[in-house]
């Protein structure tokens, strides 16, 4: 990395340095490491939110930087939670297995203990048998480089053969809100391997850490989501810097002049799609075993639509416009849709949160598009004026 | 002087309307090279073709000593094989500095992975200082390309192309929407680049062709018309009657 890129990029420290703050001023509050004001539902409320922050980075590099509107982040988000999550729940039900066999006088036969394993993670869709796609599902090492490859994947065929043909605007963010919509509706059907509607569940058990309490586990996942996130910022931040920077931004300012400047355009589509691919997939994997479950429904084409929300609200082509979205306004979703908001009596009717919070979150994101396209991250321009 | 481009027989036909009509044209290396010709008269459709926006019905496009067919090449094949293009409406990348949007042009590797390997390098930052001189925007170099006036931002995109360092320079309108003094310095910076180079400019303005002293191609419903100096041209009765007849008219 080159030397000056953070001296270049005071943002990029600015915002370190706060993560870094409110990382710690959560530990000591947290029940694990500190204090205990902050309970552990919300430490696991605010790691979820670290996860989300990272996807929406990721969708602000591929949207605000490169200017591909992909409505489809969300199926690599959920790919890469599947990919975990199907190894935290193979191992736990492979330790409940062994323990409840364990008093037999005859040793069961390894093929005795996968028929158990299968009947009792399969059982729910009326099947015992491991799919084809399990066959890693008991190494942590490959699934965790599954969490990386199958996001990477899908993502480099689904951009290759939509960037080849050159479908661009309207029609490719269809196509990625097709794409995960076609994923979703696989995964609900019983036969695909992943249970189904069932999705996958007790995510929240670590296999090897049964005696530590949720409170560490929480802490712990909120570290490394943290982590992860700073890891992300500064990832996306050298990238979209100098020169590869300049040639993405240049593809979402003017595409046909950056082709007959010499580069490749597709080429460098294809490479920013697949590079925030496996960053959501990472960001999805650390996120499902905070949230406890994962199921087809969390990869819903309108779950893409609110990341694409979040990324307008906080303000696109800065990666802290990205963050400050998606931290605002999913907190605040769980606030108002948790019952948190106090309904409002107006005499003839009463307003209730659950079912107008998605109307507000309409009206504002239909205001900020059109009276603040900088979104919230826009007001740091009025602090940080470059003297003129 | 040898033959770089050779466009012969080309053809294009849009829904049913030929824009080009079996179109031979030669570009010599170094050449200065005028295209002049009516609105719609397929100045800009030539330049598609070239460059490999359009792809011709019929006819051939050769390229260099080898000979090498440019109909088969993408855009991005035919920009790093050595020909560079201005568009008619200035397309500069508005967001970023002058200086970003010459180090985009220079002439370096162009993959993903050697531009993300990129490093700032003295060599490069003299060609952009060189460039800058030349186009006289030394004093803008971080001013970003937005805040430029018109004409500025025209000579930003032929310092653009003056970075790409191509063999074939292809400009389609270089003077439009420029005072006198802006378009005098123009034909400077044309005439300079066309000394080592083949430069293809395509221009309305006789008072600005007549100033490039160069050789005229005139094009008329997608065929060549004339081609010969400009005093031996616009002394051509089919010219005077399709062209300088109208615009005199
Ligand atoms: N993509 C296209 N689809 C349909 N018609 C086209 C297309 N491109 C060009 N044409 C038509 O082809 C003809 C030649 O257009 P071209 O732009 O090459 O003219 P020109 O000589 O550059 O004119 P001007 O001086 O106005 O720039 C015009 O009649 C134009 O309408
Ligand atoms: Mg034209």
């Amino acid at each position: 990395m080159h030397k000056s890129f953070i001296f270049h990029n005071p943002s990029v420290l600015w915002f370190l340095l706060a993560l870094a703050l409110f990382t710690m001023a959560v530990t000591v509050l947290s029940e694990a490491f500190g204090v205990g004001l902050v309970s552990t539902s919300f430490v696991k409320t605010l790691g979820k939110t670290l996860c989300l922050c990272l996807i929406a980075i990721a969708m602000d590099v591929v949207w605000g930087y490169c200017g591909i509107l992909s409505l489809g982040h969300f199926a690599f988000f959920g790919t890469g939670g599947y990919a975990i999550g199907m190894w935290l729940m193979y191992a736990r039900t492979e330790g409940i297995v062994a323990a409840s066999l364990e008093g037999q006088a005859i040793p069961p036969t390894p093929q005795e203990i996968s028929d158990a394993i299968g009947t009792q993670i399969f059982g729910v869709v009326g099947s015992s048998e491991f799919p084809a796609i399990w066959a890693f599902a008991d190494s942590l090492v490959l699934q965790l480089l599954m969490v990386v490859l199958v996001p990477g994947l899908l993502a480099l065929v689904f951009g290759w053969l939509a960037f080849r043909s050159r479908v661009t605007g309207v029609y490719l963010s269809i196509l990625t809100q097709a794409m995960t919509l076609a994923l979703s509706l696989y995964l609900f059907q019983n036969d695909s391997g992943l249970r189904g509607n069932n999705g996958l569940s007790g995510l929240q058990n670590i296999p090897g850490f049964e005696d530590t309490s949720q409170a560490t586990i929480s802490m712990v996942f909120f570290l490394v989501s943290a982590i992860a996130l700073a890891a992300g910022y500064v990832l996306f931040a050298w990238v979209m810097s100098g020169k590869m920077g300049s040639v993405v931004q240049g593809i979402r300012d003017n595409e046909a002049r950056v082709r007959f400047l010499g580069y490749h355009v597709e080429s460098y589509k294809l490479f920013v799609f697949t590079l925030t691919a496996v960053i959501a997939g990472i960001a999805g994997a650390l996120y499902y075993p905070q949230a406890g479950i994962i199921n087809p429904a969390e990869i819903a084409p309108i779950a893409s639509i609110y990341l694409a929300v979040w990324v307008a609200i906080g303000g696109r082509g800065r990666l802290y416009g990205a963050v400050i979205g998606a931290a605002f306004v999913s907190l605040l979703s769980s606030w108002f849709t948790g019952g948190g908001a106090p309904a409002i009596n107006l005499g003839f009717y009463t307003i209730q949160w659950t079912d107008w919070w998605l109307v507000l979150l309409g009206v504002s994101f239909v205001c900020v598009t059109l009276f603040f396209p900088k979104g919230i991250g826009g007001l740091f321009d009025y602090l940080v004026r470059k003297p003129s | 002087m040898s033959t770089l481009l050779e466009v012969s027989g080309v053809s294009v036909t849009f829904d049913g309307f030929r824009a080009i009509n079996n179109l031979s044209i030669q570009i010599a290396e170094p050449e200065l090279r005028a295209v002049i010709g009516p609105n719609g008269a397929g100045k800009t459709t030539f330049m598609d073709i070239v460059t490999g926006k359009t792809r011709p019905d019929e006819g051939q496009v050769v390229w260099g000593e080898k000979n090498i067919s440019l109909l088969g090449m993408s855009e991005s094949q035919i920009a790093n094989a050595g020909i560079g293009r201005k568009f008619q409406k200035p397309t500069v990348f508005e967001d970023q500095s002058v200086r970003q949007n010459l180090a985009m042009a220079l002439k370096n590797p162009r993959g993903p992975f050697s531009v993300l390997r990129h490093r700032k390098t003295a060599d490069g930052a003299a060609k952009i200082e060189a460039i800058a001189d030349e186009i006289g925007l030394t004093d803008h170099l971080t001013r970003s390309a937005g805040e430029l006036s018109h004409g500025q931002k025209q000579w930003l995109e032929i310092g653009m192309l003056l970075a790409q360092d191509p063999r074939l320079l292809l400009v389609d309108e270089p003077a439009a929407g420029m005072t006198a003094q802006e378009r005098e310095k123009t034909t400077d910076i044309l005439k300079r680049a066309a000394e080592t180079r083949a430069v293809v400019v395509v221009e309305h303005d006789m008072e600005f062709v007549r100033r490039l002293e160069c050789k005229v191609t005139v094009l008329h419903e997608g065929s060549v018309l004339a081609e010969g100096s400009l005093d031996h041209v616009t002394k051509d009765q089919s010219v005077i009657d399709v062209y300088l007849g109208r615009s005199d008219a």
